[in-house]
């Protein structure tokens, strides 16, 4: 029961808030997604007490093709689901004290959105979750395209044709899947112990990780993200790069390396060079960019990049620290986002060179701001030092000179966040920045929240990687032949 | 491991109270500070520093030096057959790292009390600056690697945070930068050391890992890439060639910080990480080599540079540089406890000759030129006495600190490898002609300023000279910790610090010493030099009042010098700039003009020919493959329903 409430309870509140209309649209999804929030507290509670089983949901739904209504919620993705509804609420609340227009239609879609993440992460079938991998890219679509910056038609459409073509790649891999499958069925449990021929799992392994690459995205299938992520709105940028993006580096863990071990096999050292090469690639550009949205998202690039490396590292440390790292940056980039967002609404630009001296004017704004520098540069006891580090690790087992390049993104990194940090924050006050309030009530509870995450995730990392080694170690002796 | 572990609660609960009590100072300082009566900041940050001060003299008092306190706080990180603990460790040279980091920590934040007064971030000034007593506490405890590491790079953040401490000014925020960035490549160097023990030893406990080091030294050069790395990771905090240019910038900061982190305490972290793994470095000798030889280059090419300097604190922050190539030098020799007796001697006068170049410029209302000074000893006499015993001491006079820490250093030099022993005494003999050039172009003959400021010159305020005085006791008899075998006495430092560094001299070359008479030799020979070149300055800059020549007028050899052998400008143009280059081809160019067309010019090729392009440039295609999708998803759903 619980599996089918946090699944449907967002799809519920999607069409409450539709239906309430717009002058309460935007406190009511909080409700809600507060309330979608407590219930994954619950399951939390009854995960430690019950463990995985007491989430198994299964439907026969469709005789042919065969394809059943297979939820389950393990330690990985009951952490993407903690990471999901706790980001929501927050998102939501990110948009008060802001103009939005048909609220109603902003805020049911977020949520929506949220319903179908939630899917993606707990669907145990192969088409069921290929079903809710589509349905993500509904909403997240009409939030660009309705409520985007200047160039948001062409861009949105761009980024739309683009994962939807890796999509379908998918699509066809999972058809092929289902008829290399004896048992005739898209369920997991029947891929995972399915024989496929090294040749066929060749191919397939290009099918699925091409899908999986463009949205986390890895070099060089990254060009859609930074146009995107610049002219979606502030909540759609969050949701797209704190929780969409992690449906990829999800996926590969859970569909891709047990499915197609021999596939992986073959072509993962070629994956894990491309991810090498992205991290230096995207950090270096990060350097010199002008525009704060746009250097975040080649960031984002960066860090996604030696997740993604973790994970083709195939060993226990690389996996464990890709997920830490996945809810790490998940907090660490919406709350970077979320502090470009402020300036914007304060300032009405983005641009580096304009910025400035911003320190002085809102002190508790920059206190903040400078802590989730800090996460994302992998400072020791933030959040995201505990996940770099075992994902340094994890690439330096696989090969100690990938580490060596892969680790140059902490000197990169710290490079490309402080020249920002320097040019927006500090300096003399610039001409276009005469006077900023310092952060507004729901500002503030935001950024704390992200704060004490930061700090709390960062002294003791512990139970969230307790809550995933068993099952990244059954995927782990599935992946390695 | 010869210490044994005392289990003493009280002991354990002192330990815990010393990282802790800045910590919390910190935290009261950093989220209360606004609601507490203006100007109480400084005394909540010294007064903790005090409080953590007496918990470690508490500990002294009861801990033998062939003792160690261990504490394991929590696990910090378990997976796999990783285990890591938030651990500390007290031993006898902890022991020694806490006295000189909350000793001498707590008289500069006395200090700053005064320096800082008036200045609008006082605040904030002494929250951080409690965050980087903390971090550095968690530096010389962590019982682990990674725990050091902890505090390594929080000092490294206090650093950043410090030296842009005035973040107005466009230069000192690069100068923070710049710092961070640097140090972080040495950082690299360190975690990458990290893995290798991680993956060989199966752990990063700092004992551990030396008991087992001997078994590993058959494992061709694992122990060398180690130790190399490791050092990567103390060049980059220690300042030291090539990752050295970061210090000079770091003069940017606030004077008591460039007293305590750029001085006294953060850049002696890369000289106690490699005492604290002596073990596994003194296996390793073509890493001591190396160290020894990256030092003495060190040491020389910063004490030339300091030569030409006229701004005060450039010329004691490549002082600083120099000396901390000294101490790699005593390291290098296989010589750890005398590289840590010149640690400690070199924090007491080094830390008084900036806190009196801070008194000089607090008198002076910001003027650091010192060409624009001169005839100050009677205006600021308690600032002039101090800063003439500390120099002394920097210089090796006879019987002062300075001089028994360095020849202890310079007689491991002359027993070991001659010419290396030759360049220390040159840069020895220039440490003095530096130093005594600032002194008497600071001191002596008249004031070269204007009237208005002289005018205007007066005696810093007591909490600003109390700390001078006790430092400058500190700096003339520090040597006594370490006296030399010809008095007759035990070397008290080395028999306390000898649990700590016995275990490695089992794998050192050992000399036969040298004898009494040649130390008495080398000794002469060293006070001599240092009092020939005071004289000979004294002469120059005194009798014949000589003034360097304004910037423009250089030329030559000593422009080179004056613009430090164009180091910075290297860098700049051979690295920073190719890069920054290379990342404006990228985004504008490669991004754009290559992966993005092959992108676009893929999708064009599929959907060429017919409708499809149509609606493509239509902009409808968006709605027409979004109904496919809504296709598929009805189609199920209606399968669903049948």
């Amino acid at each position: 029961m619980m599996t089918i409430l946090l699944l449907f309870f967002p799809l519920l509140a999607a069409l409450v808030v539709l239906l309430g209309g717009s002058k309460l649209a935007s406190k009511m999804a909080l409700g809600l997604a507060v309330a979608e929030l407590a219930f994954t507290g619950y399951a939390i509670n009854l995960f430690q007490t019950a463990g995985p089983e007491a989430f198994y949901v299964f439907q026969a739904w469709i005789d042919s093709p065969k394809v059943s209504f297979h939820l389950g919620l393990d330690g990985l993705s009951l952490v993407m689901v903690i990471l999901t509804n706790l980001l929501v609420p927050l998102i939501i609340l990110s948009g008060f004290n802001r103009t939005i227009p048909n609220a109603k239609g902003y805020f049911s879609l977020i949520l929506f959105m949220q319903f179908a993440l939630v899917g993606v992460f707990m669907a145990m079938d192969g088409l069921l979750y290929y079903i809710f991998w589509e349905i993500a890219l509904i909403p997240i679509y009409f939030i660009a395209l309705r409520w985007g910056g200047e160039n948001r038609v062409a861009i949105t459409l761009k980024f739309f044709i683009y994962t939807l073509a890796g999509s379908l790649l998918m699509l066809f891999g999972f058809i092929m899947l289902y008829w290399y499958n004896p048992a005739q069925s898209f369920d997991i449990r029947e891929l995972y112990t399915m024989v496929v021929s090294a040749e066929n799992q060749s191919w397939l392994f290009w099918m699925f990780f091409l899908a999986f690459a463009i949205k986390i995205p890895i070099v060089p299938f990254h060009t859609w993200q930074a146009d995107t992520y610049r002219e979606s709105p502030t909540q759609g940028t969050m949701l797209l790069s704190g929780i969409m993006l992690k449906m990829g580096t999800y996926s590969l863990i859970r569909w891709l390396l047990p499915v197609l071990p021999l596939g992986v096999a073959k072509w993962g050292q070629l994956a894990m060079i491309l991810c090498v090469i992205g991290i230096i690639y995207a950090s270096i550009i990060a350097l010199k960019q002008r525009n704060l949205k746009n250097l975040l998202a080649y960031s984002s690039v960066a860090h996604v990049g030696l997740i993604a490396a973790g994970i083709f590292a195939l060993n226990i440390q690389g996996l464990q620290g890709s997920v830490v790292q996945m809810f790490a940056h998940g907090v660490n980039v919406v709350g970077l986002f979320f502090c470009a967002d402020i300036i914007f609404n304060r300032t009405h630009t983005n641009e580096i060179n304009d910025l400035g001296g911003i320190r002085n004017l809102a002190p508790v704004f920059s206190t903040m701001f400078t802590i989730i520098v800090l996460g994302s540069i992998a400072l020791p006891l933030t959040n995201g030092f505990i996940g770099e580090f075992l994902l340094l690790y994890g690439v330096y087992e696989y090969n100690v000179w990938m580490s060596v390049f892969a680790g140059l993104t902490i000197i990169l990194g710290a490079a490309y966040m402080l020249r920002m940090f320097k040019k927006v924050m500090l300096g003399k006050a610039s001409s276009n920045v005469p006077e900023f309030p310092d952060l507004y009530w729901n500002e503030k509870v935001v950024l704390g929240v992200f704060v004490i995450i930061i700090f709390g995730m960062g002294i003791y990392p512990q139970p969230l990687m307790n809550l995933v080694e068993p099952v990244l170690q059954d995927i782990l002796s599935q992946s390695i032949l | 491991m010869t210490e044994t572990i005392t289990n003493n609660s009280t002991m354990i609960f002192l330990g815990l109270m010393i990282p802790l009590l800045p910590l919390l100072g910190f935290l009261v300082n950093g989220l209360l500070g606004k609601f507490l009566p203006k100007g109480s900041a400084g005394w909540i940050g010294s007064i903790s520093v005090l409080a953590s001060f007496i918990c470690v003299l508490l500990i002294f008092k009861d801990l033998q030096a062939e003792q160690a306190i261990r504490i394991n706080v929590f696990n910090w990180i378990a997976l796999g057959d990783i285990n890591i603990s938030f651990g500390l460790w007290i031993d006898a040279l902890t022991m020694i790292m806490l006295m000189v980091v909350t000793g001498v920590g707590f008289l500069i934040h006395l200090y700053s009390i005064g320096y800082m007064h008036g200045d609008e971030g006082f605040t904030r000034f002494f929250t951080y600056l409690n965050l980087f007593i903390f971090f550095m506490l968690l530096l010389v405890m962590g019982s682990n690697y990674l725990i050091m590491f902890i505090g390594w790079e929080g000092v490294g953040l206090c650093s950043y945070l410090l030296i842009g401490f005035w973040y107005k000014n466009e230069p000192f925020n690069d100068a923070a930068q710049k710092a961070f960035v640097m140090n972080r490549i040495g950082d690299l160097g360190f975690l990458i050391a990290m893995f290798f023990m991680l993956f060989h030893f199966g752990t990063l406990d700092i004992q551990s890992i030396e008991d087992l080091a001997p078994g590993m030294a058959a494992k061709g050069g694992l122990l060398m890439i180690i130790t190399l790395l490791l050092f990567i990771g103390a060049t980059g905090k220690s300042a030291q060639l090539p990752l050295y240019t970061w210090l000079p910038d770091a003069m940017a900061g606030p004077t008591p910080v460039s007293a305590l982190i750029h001085a006294a305490t953060m850049v002696t972290a890369g000289i106690y990480m490699i005492v604290r793994s002596n073990v596994l470095f003194a296996m390793a000798p073509d890493t001591l080599m190396i160290i020894l030889w990256v030092g003495v280059a060190t040491s020389l090419f910063a004490a030339i540079i300091g030569l030409k300097q006229n701004d005060i604190k450039k010329v004691l922050a490549y002082s600083t540089v120099s000396q901390l190539g000294l101490m790699f030098v005593a390291l290098g020799l296989g010589a750890f406890s005398s590289g840590v007796f010149h640690l400690v001697t070199h924090a007491f006068f080094k830390a008084l000759l900036f806190l009196g170049a801070g008194s000089v410029i607090h008198a002076l209302h910001g003027e650091q030129d010192i060409r624009k000074m001169g005839g100050l000893k009677k205006l600021i006499p308690i600032t002039y006495i101090t800063f003439i015993l500390a120099s002394l001491a920097i210089s090796g006079f006879p019987l002062l600190s300075g001089f028994f820490s360095k020849d202890e250093i310079l007689a491991h030099a002359f027993e070991q490898n001659k010419i290396v022993w030759i360049v220390m005494s040159i840069s020895s003999i220039l440490t003095a002609i530096y130093m005594f050039r600032l002194v008497f172009l600071t001191f002596f003959n008249d004031f070269r300023g204007s009237e208005e400021t002289r005018s205007k010159i007066h005696e810093s305020p007591k909490t600003m000279t109390i700390p001078l005085i006790v430092l400058c006791v500190l700096a003339v008899l520090g040597g006594l910790i370490g006296l030399p075998a010809i008095f007759h006495v035990s070397h008290w430092l080395n028999t306390y610090l000898s649990s700590v560094t016995e275990p490695s001299a089992a794998f050192l070359h050992q000399g036969h010493g040298i004898s009494h008479g040649v130390e008495i030799g080398l000794m002469c020979f060293a006070g001599f030099a240092a009092i020939a070149a005071i004289f000979f300055m004294y002469r120059k800059y005194v009798a014949q009042k000589a003034i360097p020549e304004s910037d423009e007028s250089l030329q030559g050899f000593t422009k080179v010098i004056y613009n430090k052998f164009y180091v910075d400008e290297f860098f700049e143009n051979w690295i920073v700039h190719p890069v920054f280059k290379l990342s404006e081809w990228f985004a504008a160019i490669f991004d754009k003009k290559i992966i993005d067309q092959i992108v676009n010019w893929t999708a064009m090729t599929m959907t060429s020919g017919g409708q499809a392009l149509r609606l493509f440039q239509g902009g409808n295609t968006g709605t027409y493959v979004f109904a496919m999708v809504i296709g598929i998803v009805v189609l199920f759903i209606i399968r669903l329903l049948l």
